[in-house]
């Protein structure tokens, strides 16, 4: 299935300053393995060590949250939207 | 959907009944005629309590169009002090204030727009010691600040206090906007149970803002708040409003209330405010943004092994636009594009990388380590401290 992931802006930089990109994917987990396998540095602001979502980061399948569906089991279908979407707070140096 | 917040008018809320002067009922004009406020909906918002956290870019229309419309408290949080920086975006300061403690220039602001409504100061670090107690006076809390400890907080206070959160956030030229604390709502810990390590997201220092974003986030935030008091209207309670400037879009997501949130869920384990900073992993002061194990040159140094002749590669891991605003005759290679065109450095050859604060080198010279280059430095305060140190005449920005 041709699926579209949004990239959030913070991360553009790492998607080769694209809004989104499209991959061919059955599931979700596919779909962001696609995508960090064409660029390998999103990798690490998306995932973990241990290979799991980082945790201030959500994925949205059109406008339902992964967590509520499947996860990264979540099968999507032709011409659905991927959102990653990361905490994001302006301001301050930490 | 969820119960709205009504603020009863009249004898029957046990208070005196309040009512609109004749000058009121002028400068409210345009909302009186409006059936959706009316009378009854402009004395709500005479009696409407609402605590703005932050004066700065999100504070700014939020501050203004509260107290235009009427709104009968208001209470500002900030223990900033306005700068020449903040004036691109922070409308409630002019020139003149800068200097000024931003609580003094945003009070004398909304006074002048509205001598007729109470504003309250507090010119504090809203902390864990004293958040309940700020908090508790008021209905609904607006947050407008600009980093993740103190948003964790905000959230927390709130729900504990049970006041609705009417969130707003920005980066570069998107904004999320949404309202937490909502009785059967999500809470921020519902939508994202950690903050990022420090470092990871930028912040507008860093990452750049557009002007007019938290102007257009904040004026939503201010919106909602408006619909809240009134009672009018669908309050993004469940709803995360995604806004993005440059493809001037808004999209909208669902946010659902996580039952094992540990602050608004069944069983919830946090009772009382944490440690914020510890939470978002930032340890004393500051966090240190480089790994012990990252070389460094400090400026000075650098200029010194320069002035003796020796070959240095300077790498600027910057962007385009800033090597536009000023450089040091570096190599340009942005730091999103190092791990394709790393070929283009020589191993054998000593580098310096610099950005424009240290830390985005510091990203740079981690990673060519890994790809195997000994001879690496990171330059400690980046143009900013060559600024500081050797060269005055390099623009700082």
């Amino acid at each position: 299935m041709a699926v579209k992931v949004i990239i959030p802006t913070p991360l553009r930089q790492y998607a080769g300053k694209q809004e989104s990109v499209h991959v061919q994917a059955g599931t979700v987990g596919e779909a962001l393995s696609a995508l960090t396998g064409q660029f390998e540095e999103l990798k690490r602001h998306l995932f973990a060590d241990d290979g799991r979502l980082r945790s201030f980061v959500n994925v949205y399948v059109n406008d339902e949250d992964i967590r509520y569906l499947q996860k990264d089991q979540t099968r999507v279908k032709e011409g659905d939207t991927i959102s990653i979407v990361p905490s994001i707070a302006g301001g301050a140096q930490n | 959907m969820a119960t709205k917040i009504g603020i009863p008018a009249g004898p029957a809320a046990g208070k005196p009944a309040v009512s609109l002067s004749k000058e009121e009922v002028m400068r409210y004009s345009r909302h009186l005629i409006m059936p959706e406020v009316g009378m009854a909906g402009q004395l709500k918002l005479k009696q409407a309590k609402v605590l703005c956290i932050g004066t700065g870019g999100l504070g700014a229309p939020l501050g203004l169009y509260l107290a235009a419309a009427g709104v009968g408290r208001i209470g500002l949080v900030d223990f900033d002090v306005v700068d020449s920086t903040n004036l691109q975006r922070q409308v409630l300061f002019g020139t003149s204030d800068v200097g000024r403690p931003k609580i003094e220039a945003a009070a004398d602001r909304l006074r002048n727009l509205n001598p007729d409504i109470q504003i309250d100061t507090f010119e504090t670090h809203l902390s864990s010691e004293n958040a309940l107690d700020i908090l508790k006076d008021y209905d609904i809390v607006v947050d407008g600040t600009d980093n993740f400890p103190t948003r964790y907080l905000v959230n927390d206070a709130c729900v504990l206090l049970g006041k609705p959160n009417v969130y707003g956030s920005i980066f570069r030229f998107e904004g999320q906007i949404t309202i937490f604390g909502y009785p059967d709502g999500p809470c921020y810990r519902c939508l994202y149970p950690e903050a990022p390590p420090p470092g990871l997201v930028p912040s507008c220092a860093e990452g750049g803002v557009l002007g007019v974003l938290p102007g257009i986030v904040g004026t939503i935030q201010a919106a909602e708040t408006l619909k809240l008091i009134i009672g009018k209207g669908d309050p993004l309670v469940g709803r995360l409003l995604l806004f993005d400037a440059l493809g001037m879009k808004f999209r909208e997501l669902k946010l659902r209330k996580n039952p094992e949130c540990p602050v608004c869920g069944n069983h919830p384990t946090v009772t009382k405010l944490i440690d914020y900073a510890e939470f978002c992993g930032i340890r004393g002061e500051e966090a240190p943004m480089t790994a012990t194990n990252i070389p460094e040159i400090t400026p000075r140094e650098l200029k010194a092994r320069l002035d003796r002749g020796d070959d240095l590669y300077i790498l600027d891991v910057r962007e385009a636009h800033e090597y536009q605003i000023c450089h040091i005759h570096g190599n340009l290679i942005p730091l999103g594009e190092l791990s394709r065109r790393a070929h283009e450095l020589d191993s054998s050859r000593e580098i310096v990388a610099h950005c424009r604060s240290g830390k985005r080198s510091a990203e740079a010279v981690q990673f060519l380590q890994k790809a195997g280059f000994r001879k690496i430095w990171n330059l400690k305060g980046g143009i900013l401290a060559w600024s500081d140190e050797v060269d005055p005449s390099v623009p700082k920005y």
